[in-house]
């Protein structure tokens, strides 16, 4: 394999931000590429199994992506994952603010080229899977 | 009808957000020649605790920091032309607007004209039977505290178009802030879906203050944001087709990016071809964004199809007791000793309760009510782990019943626990639904001829 061909796994806050919203016991999550150049790698890599699989401890009972190619975007629907919601959930956090941080610590394979210019932070320490 | 663009500026996103923010979007819009002022106050539950608040004392019931909101600003909106729109009425609109004439009174101003917003609140048993017929069994042996549909921005319109410089409202969308001024403004065809559609997403970009202008945006390193301590509230130009310019308050910190605005654009976004408001059916999947420097974004793109036939309401009811406990563990094997609290706690009260536990320094807010992710994560070893256990019962008794569990752990182990703290309160749960609009009473007055 040539240098050009390999690639890393960086976590998705490198290539991408993100944003939850709540109604209800369903949370939104969008996902934003940094740069253009980092939107094909999340179509093709950050698919509603995958999120469904990396939130599978919530239980959620769909879930459904729209792409936002304009936007270089996507939006995350995830039913059923909030515990019940602001009303029911006794999670400190029953908005699931947080969700989007954790959805940015999922991890995509990009090129090493692309992984050198991506941002990142100094000594951070992603949680495990 | 003028077609020069509209200037609206949001200076609170829900009931207790800043309320310093306004003063320099008054500035901003004065300097241009004025505008509209709006200040987004309701949340889901906030207005069934106003309505609590109004049985309490039927003078109250709006927002409760109105006084902050609005007593800076009233003479200068009212000297440069620029309206005030809310829905700080909350539970009680008419309330609020004799709140604001005092105001006017004691600054010595000239008596503002001021329209209320009414209909929100169902309370006709025609409407609760409606509630039955689609929320079913769901709603038996209820005590419900409020009952609101969603108004959009028709009234608003109305009461601006005939002269209005305060709107107050109670439920209405957050958007119809927003584009109620916009109909009032341009004199839009109320069926003109994609100029609807667009000022709609302007009123979305506003709505909660400052999660656009990098409030709710900043992370150190990664997303860094200059004088987030002061940033400002945002300001959208809103021209005569409905095309909008996201950008905030001069002389402010925070910043407005293509980045901060397309977090806002999805925010509690589902299908993007279809965000439902009472309004329109927004169309933001195929907008995009454009940088114009200075803190000023265009989002183009965005269209609009027709409103829905129905309108959301919200039925909030007593729903029992929160009951949440703490206390810390230090040192050598804090996370284990954490642990076992929480296993002892659980293994005490067994099934009767939805019981939650958290190690606060371990794992928390990324958890699961169920406990899942904290059992299939071994231990970190953290020394500095407070257990946070959280319960909820119908009865008042039996909730305490958890305090008093981890109050005991002063004395019945692990070692070394300290720092208890518990509150027990009571809870506000929701239902939705839709109902045709045609079964919502829906209109607005002028204080005087309600309260003359």
């Amino acid at each position: 394999m040539t240098q050009a061909n390999q690639t890393v796994a960086v976590p998705l806050y490198r290539l991408a931000h993100s944003r939850s919203g709540d109604k209800g016991n369903i949370s939104n999550l969008s996902l934003i590429a940094w740069d253009p150049e980092c939107y094909a790698a999340l179509e093709a890599q950050v698919t509603e199994t995958r999120v469904a699989d990396w939130f599978a401890y919530r239980h959620p009972t769909g879930v459904k992506r729209y792409t936002l190619p304009t936007l270089h975007a996507m939006n995350f629907v995830l039913d059923g994952v909030l515990d019940g919601g602001v009303n029911d959930a006794l999670n400190l956090d029953t908005h699931g603010k947080s969700l989007s941080f954790r959805l940015l610590d999922m991890t995509v394979e990009v090129s090493a080229e692309l992984a050198r210019r991506l941002p990142d932070i100094p000594g951070d320490r992603p949680a495990a899977a | 009808m003028p077609q020069s663009p509209l200037l609206i500026g949001c200076a609170s996103g829900f009931s207790g957000d800043r309320s310093d923010g306004a003063a320099a979007v008054v500035r901003t819009l004065a300097a241009q020649g004025g505008g509209t002022l709006i200040f987004e106050t309701l949340a889901e539950r906030t207005l069934a605790l106003a309505q609590l608040a109004r049985n309490d004392d039927p003078r109250r019931g709006y927002e409760p920091l109105l006084d902050e909101l609005v007593a800076p600003v009233l003479a200068d909106c009212l000297r440069h032309g620029i309206s005030i729109v809310s829905n700080f009425g909350a539970a009680n609109p008419q309330g609020a607007a004799l709140r604001i004439a005092e105001i006017a009174r004691e600054q010595g101003l000239p008596a503002p004209r001021i329209a209320i917003v009414h209909g929100d609140a169902l309370n006709a048993p025609e409407q609760r039977a409606l509630m039955k017929e689609k929320l079913g069994a769901a709603l038996d042996g209820l005590d419900i505290v409020s009952a609101t549909a969603y108004l959009g921005a028709t009234e608003i319109a109305q009461a601006l178009a005939a002269g209005a410089q305060i709107v107050v409202a109670g439920r209405v969308a957050d958007p119809s802030l927003t584009l109620g001024p916009a109909l009032a403004h341009f004199g839009w065809d109320p069926a003109d879906w994609p100029k609807l559609g667009r000022a709609t997403m302007a009123g979305h970009m506003l709505e909660c203050g400052l999660q656009v202008t990098g409030g709710y945006f900043c992370v150190p390193g990664l997303k860094d944001v200059p004088d987030v301590d002061s940033a400002g509230f945002p300001i959208a130009e809103i021209q005569a087709d409905g095309e909008f310019v996201i950008g905030k308050a001069a002389d402010t910190g925070g910043a407005v990016d293509a980045r901060t605005v397309k977090e806002q654009l999805l925010y509690e976004v589902h299908d993007p071809a279809r965000y439902l408001t009472p309004d329109v059916v927004a169309d933001l999947s195929h907008a995009h964004v454009v940088e114009l420097g200075g803190d000023r974004v265009a989002v183009r793109g965005i269209t609009g199809h027709a409103r829905p036939a129905e309108l959301k309401v919200n039925v909030c009811y007593r729903g029992g007791w929160l009951a949440e406990a703490e206390i810390s563990y230090a040192g050598v094997q804090a996370e284990a000793r954490a642990r076992l609290a929480a296993d002892i706690v659980q293994k005490r009260l067994g099934s009767a309760f939805k019981l939650r536990a958290d190690l606060i320094g371990a794992i928390s807010i990324l958890g699961d009510d169920a406990g899942e992710m904290r059992r299939a994560l071994p231990d970190s070893h953290a020394r500095d782990v407070r257990l946070r256990l959280a319960g909820e019962h119908a009865d008042r008794a039996q909730a305490e019943r958890i305090l008093r569990e981890v109050t005991a752990l002063y004395t019945c182990g692990p070692a070394g626990g300290g720092g208890v703290r518990t509150a027990l309160r009571p809870r506000l749960n929701m239902l939705s639904c839709t109902i045709p609009r045609e079964a919502v009473h829906s209109g607005w007055n002028f204080l005087e001829e309600i309260a003359p």
